[in-house]
């Protein structure tokens, strides 16, 4: 029996305003506790929150670049409960009119955007906290009502791979937009996933359960994997999953419950009479609109018109942090002297240096955009060998640098049709009779343990094709 | 109309300790309250909309203007009990 | 004693004419609140404020502070042993206009805990006394304000209204008392009961003083998104006359009014006949849904407190109670034994009506009544200016009298609480005495026409004459 995965997602982005979501303190990350506070973030009686209007006008953003519908008025909603992280006993958040809803990023689509504020930050004081025998803990404010964007997809992910896969995509958009820092260990992206699983081939939905503290995208996959083959290992001993909320522990992969208590999911949502409607104006959307970079959909049009293939243009348009660099290395290769490198080669570059570093951004590597360029110029023009290239390629992203001055250095140059390559090849025949004898008897295909032979002693610097040409002629074939 | 138990199931919601005899006045006095309150289920307010505010003004959005904060001795002021420069409290556990 | 006598207005003038120190207005109000008999005050100021700029609105004429509102470094305890001490490190908008315009903060006034009350007997600080007679109480919440002021006390005070906090305490002590429309002053700073209702406003010995500290309160406020620019200059009342103007007599808040005592219909008769005196034309109304206010109002202000009184968990600020290091255990005690009986009645109200499957049939439900409220109230005032009632079915009830029976308590706020739930101002002046305790009407307008409201209260006023000079 084939088990399906069905996993949603659920992403907190901490917006990267100036002020908190509804009062005026600035926001802060790694100061010292309790210097960004003000009434209304501690929650003092009598303190009053007001909206930040570029956390609104955020939250469009992304409201608009996941191609949702904006809610002309949405409100505020009070989600009651007690936790020391929470100054005023509620959570100010939006409920049932939330400012953005349905919409689409990738594969994937968006059931609802909304703003909220984010929890103060609880540190557990340890043994040297102990008072009476109990554990203590401290609560510092700063972060304290931070805007925060909740972006809730439906259940439409399948693996684990994708979903970390898409959590990519929705990372580079967002920063993309410049709404946020995106940064999962920094905790300004979070991701909790519902994860259920059913028979492949049916529709209906099994139990899902609800798992949290992902805090990297490595961890959002390993997170889910766990879940997903616990929950089919419940369904396939006959148990059931019960629908709970687990806590993801990155040491050991393990999924915890967390404690439920009988009132936990009590919330009782309510207006929040303190905040008026949000009002989004026609100007609101429209400035908003204007601020929008370039989106995925778009650019993938204009990549197909450089004559990308369709895959590397999806790709490269749903990466916009590749997309950016090809963009780079193009412009340069354009001006200098990789004038005939194709765009689809240079895009093949750029992949395999995203591979090389594990998909992390190549802005962010030693590598320069110019330096790719060079680099494909070099191979294009047969300066050197793909072979070298990535060997030269890999010697870039450990210390950068020029990859003329490498191949230059190294003596890494392909070599030519010199008497140095006839030499070698002379060598080669020497070396293996047997092969040459079946090549001179009409086996063309004998031939590869000749041609080893010679890329070895280069060191992969000959052009295989020129290798084998030359050999053909001196066995005289 | 309000029984001893969900008296309470409220007041564990409500963070409230009651003595018994706290819980058995609540139940008397809320189930008599919401006897009199329970009129309104009598009213025809179908496609009636809600009011949540009476204000309804546009305008309600704050500049991302930066204002002063509290010093943290003014934060902490009022505190019960200070631990490293924050709020201490008893450890809420997992 | 002659000093004591002038009304705010009054003072504020002599004191512009030369004729006064404000330093012995200050001096001698200080006395009375320090000396005061009737627990009317938590705190009394004891340093003497600067000297009012030459020209100030107020005049530096004191003015008392019910205890709700946050005045930096001052005890603001909104009467609750939850909050007892606590010093905030911020003022409220409304007290930093008025004491803008001129007015020192003289004191902070009892009041019923977090304004939940309507006799004052729910502070946590002990009764108010009513200056008529002491045996009986002085309306809530904002019972010391209404108390200090009519035992000249205090020139004037301010307080606040949710369900006729302002009102019914004005009315029950022979005050003038305005609860402005929902927004026309901040919140800022005003500990919260219930915010959808909650207003501050002015408890005064007459209308004119009505007036005058009203203008010094109303404005938008960039820390209160609720609060509303007052669209015209607060005027001083003038009006000699009703000429021209319709009172609605609404049937439900009056002649089918649940408990109203002979002598407050009396004189709310009389009243209505002096308005026709004075030129108005007074015919009956109705507000088919004013009778379910009160279910509404103690369902939503109510569901409001119960999230609004969450931050009181000992983690922060005030009482912290903790006996065996669990937080959940904390809280609930800490709550447990720093709210007051009235207080935790209400949270436990409010977080029923908004708890899993009631929500619908409570607060839901209250909030679409609300919305007949408001247009019952619109509809008539396309063909009244106003509409009039009593302010309280009753005078001022003894000490003790309600104190067992909530839902008698709740009746006394039946013909103040519709108008906080259609957001509409309306005013509570003195009409006459009945069995030598104050009686009240109660003028309601739509939303912004507190000049109009006053200008007739005005008119009222001096046509009534009411003495309201109590034993002092």
């Amino acid at each position: 029996m084939s088990w399906e995965p069905v996993i949603g997602l659920e992403v907190h982005v901490q917006l990267s305003t100036r002020t908190k979501m509804f009062c005026g303190c600035e926001l802060s990350f790694g100061d010292p506790p309790n210097v960004h506070t003000c009434s209304v973030c501690l929650g003092l009686p009598g303190s009053l929150p007001v909206a930040n209007e570029r956390a609104v006008q955020y939250a469009l953003k992304i409201g608009l670049a996941l191609e949702c519908e904006l809610a002309p008025r949405s409100i505020f909603h009070r989600k009651n409960y007690f936790y020391p992280d929470l100054s005023k006993g509620y959570q100010i958040s939006q409920y049932d009119e939330p400012l953005c809803r349905g919409g689409r990023l990738g594969d994937v689509r968006i059931h609802r955007v909304h703003l909220e504020e984010d929890a103060a930050k609880l540190v557990h004081l340890g043994q040297s906290g102990r008072i009476h025998g109990s554990d203590r803990s401290v609560v510092d404010f700063n972060r304290g009502g931070t805007p925060l964007v909740e972006i809730v997809t439906e259940p439409d992910l399948r693996t684990p791979e994708d979903a970390r896969e898409w959590l990519v995509l929705l990372r580079n958009t967002l920063r993309q937009l410049a709404v946020s820092d995106v940064n999962m260990e920094e905790g300004s992206l979070r991701c909790d996933a519902n994860v259920s699983v059913r028979q492949a081939g049916t529709a209906e939905l099994g139990t899902k359960t609800e798992l949290k503290n992902m805090n990297s995208f490595r961890f959002v996959e390993r997170g889910i994997r766990a879940e997903v083959e616990r929950q089919v290992g419940l369904l396939e001993s006959g148990q059931n999953v019960v629908q709970e909320t687990l806590h993801f522990d990155p040491q050991g992969g393990t999924l915890t419950p967390l404690r439920s208590k009988e009132e936990a999911h009590d919330y009782r949502y309510f207006p929040e009479p303190d905040l008026v409607p949000v009002r989004v104006t026609e100007e609101m959307v429209a400035a908003a609109r204007a601020e929008l970079p370039e989106l995925p959909a778009a650019r993938a049009e204009r990549y197909l018109e450089l004559e990308l293939s369709a895959d590397t243009a999806r790709r490269f348009a749903y990466r916009p942090d590749l997309g950016d660099y090809f963009e780079r290395a193009l412009a340069v290769a354009a001006a200098g002297d990789g004038a005939d490198v194709s765009a689809q080669s240079l895009a093949n570059w750029v992949a395999e240096l995203a591979s090389q570093l594990d998909d992390a951004d190549p802005a962010e590597s030693k590598v320069a955009p110019e330096a790719l360029a060079r680099l494909a110029g070099l191979v294009t023009g047969r300066g050197v060998t793909s072979a070298v290239a990535q060997q030269v390629l890999g010697r870039l992203v450990a210390e950068g640098g020029d990859p003329a001055a490498i191949v230059e250095a190294e003596s890494l140059a392909t070599i030519g049709g010199g008497g140095e390559l006839e030499e070698t090849v002379r060598a080669a025949i020497e070396a293996n009779p047997d092969a040459a004898e079946r090549v001179r008897a009409g086996k063309a295909e004998a031939i590869g343990p000749i041609v080893g032979y010679v890329m070895r002693e280069t060191k992969g610097r000959a052009d295989g094709g020129q290798v084998t040409r030359m050999v053909r002629e001196r066995l005289g074939v | 109309m309000l029984d001893r138990s969900e008296v309470l199931h409220v007041a564990r919601l409500a963070r409230l300790r009651l003595t018994d005899e706290e819980v058995e006045r609540m139940s008397r006095e809320l189930s008599k309250v919401l006897d009199h309150i329970e009129k309104i289920s009598e009213l025809d307010l179908e496609g009636v909309p809600p009011t949540s505010h009476v204000v309804d003004v546009p305008g309600g959005l704050r500049a991302d203007e930066p204002r002063p904060c509290l010093s943290r001795e003014e934060a902490l002021a009022s505190a019960p009990a200070v631990a490293e420069g924050g709020f201490e409290v008893p450890s809420p556990g997992l | 004693m002659t000093l004591l006598a002038l009304t705010a207005a009054q003072a504020a003038e002599q004191v512009r004419a030369g004729e006064l120190a404000p330093a012995e207005l200050w001096e001698a109000y200080r006395e009375r609140a320090a000396a005061d008999e009737l627990n009317a005050f938590l705190w009394v100021a004891d340093e003497a404020p600067a000297s009012p700029a030459d020209d100030a609105p107020l005049a530096g004429v004191p003015f008392a502070a019910k205890d709700l509102f946050c005045v930096r470094g001052v005890p603001s305890q909104a009467a609750s042993r939850i909050l007892e001490d606590y010093r905030p490190p911020y003022t409220a908008t409304v007290v930093e206009q008025i004491v803008a315009a001129g007015a020192p903060v003289l004191g902070k006034t009892n009041q019923d805990e977090f304004a939940m009350g309507s006799s004052n007997e729910n502070s946590g600080f002990g009764p108010v006394l009513n200056p008529w007679d002491r045996s009986r109480v002085p309306g809530g919440s904002s019972g010391g304000s209404a108390a200090a002021v009519a035992a000249g006390l205090a020139p004037w005070a301010i307080g606040t209204d949710t369900g006729g906090s302002i009102r019914q305490p004005a009315a029950l002590c022979g005050v003038v008392g305005l609860k402005p429309t929902y927004g026309a002053c901040s919140r800022y700073g005003m500990i919260a009961f219930a915010s959808s209702l909650d207003q501050a406003g002015p408890l005064t010995r007459d209308v004119t003083d009505a007036a005058l500290l009203f203008s010094a309160m109303v404005g938008k406020d960039h820390c209160d998104s609720t609060s509303v620019a007052f669209p015209e200059a607060v005027r001083r009342p003038r009006a000699e006359d009703l000429r021209g103007i319709r009172l609605g007599v609404p049937e439900e808040l009056t002649s089918e009014a649940e408990g109203l005592e002979p002598g407050v219909r009396e004189n709310f008769e009389a009243t209505l006949r002096l308005a026709e005196e004075l030129g108005a034309e007074v015919e009956p109304t109705r507000l088919p849904h004013a009778a379910h206010g009160l279910s509404a109002y103690y369902l939503i202000a109510p569901a409001e407190a119960s999230s609004n009184l969450a931050r009181y968990d000992g983690v922060r600020y005030g009482l912290r109670v903790e006996a065996d290091g669990d937080l959940v255990d904390m809280y609930s005690r800490t709550r447990a034994a720093g709210f007051g009986p009235e207080v935790k009645r209400r949270i436990m109200l409010g977080t029923y009506a908004l708890s899993a499957g009631y929500y619908d049939a409570y607060y839901g439900r209250a909030q679409r009544v609300r919305t007949k409220i408001a247009e019952d109230f619109a509809g008539a005032f396309e063909r009244f200016d106003f509409v009039v009632t009593p302010t309280s079915p009753t005078v001022a009830f003894p000490l003790g009298a309600r104190t067992d029976d909530p839902l008698a308590m709740y009746l006394a706020d039946y013909c103040t609480v519709p108008m906080p739930l259609a957001g509409i101002p309306a005013i509570s002046i003195p009409n006459g005495l009945s069995e030598g305790l104050p009686t009240s009407f109660q003028i309601a307008g739509p939303a912004f026409s507190e000049n109009r409201i006053l200008d007739a209260a005005y008119a009222l006023e001096q046509a009534i004459g009411f003495d309201g000079s109590v034993p002092r």
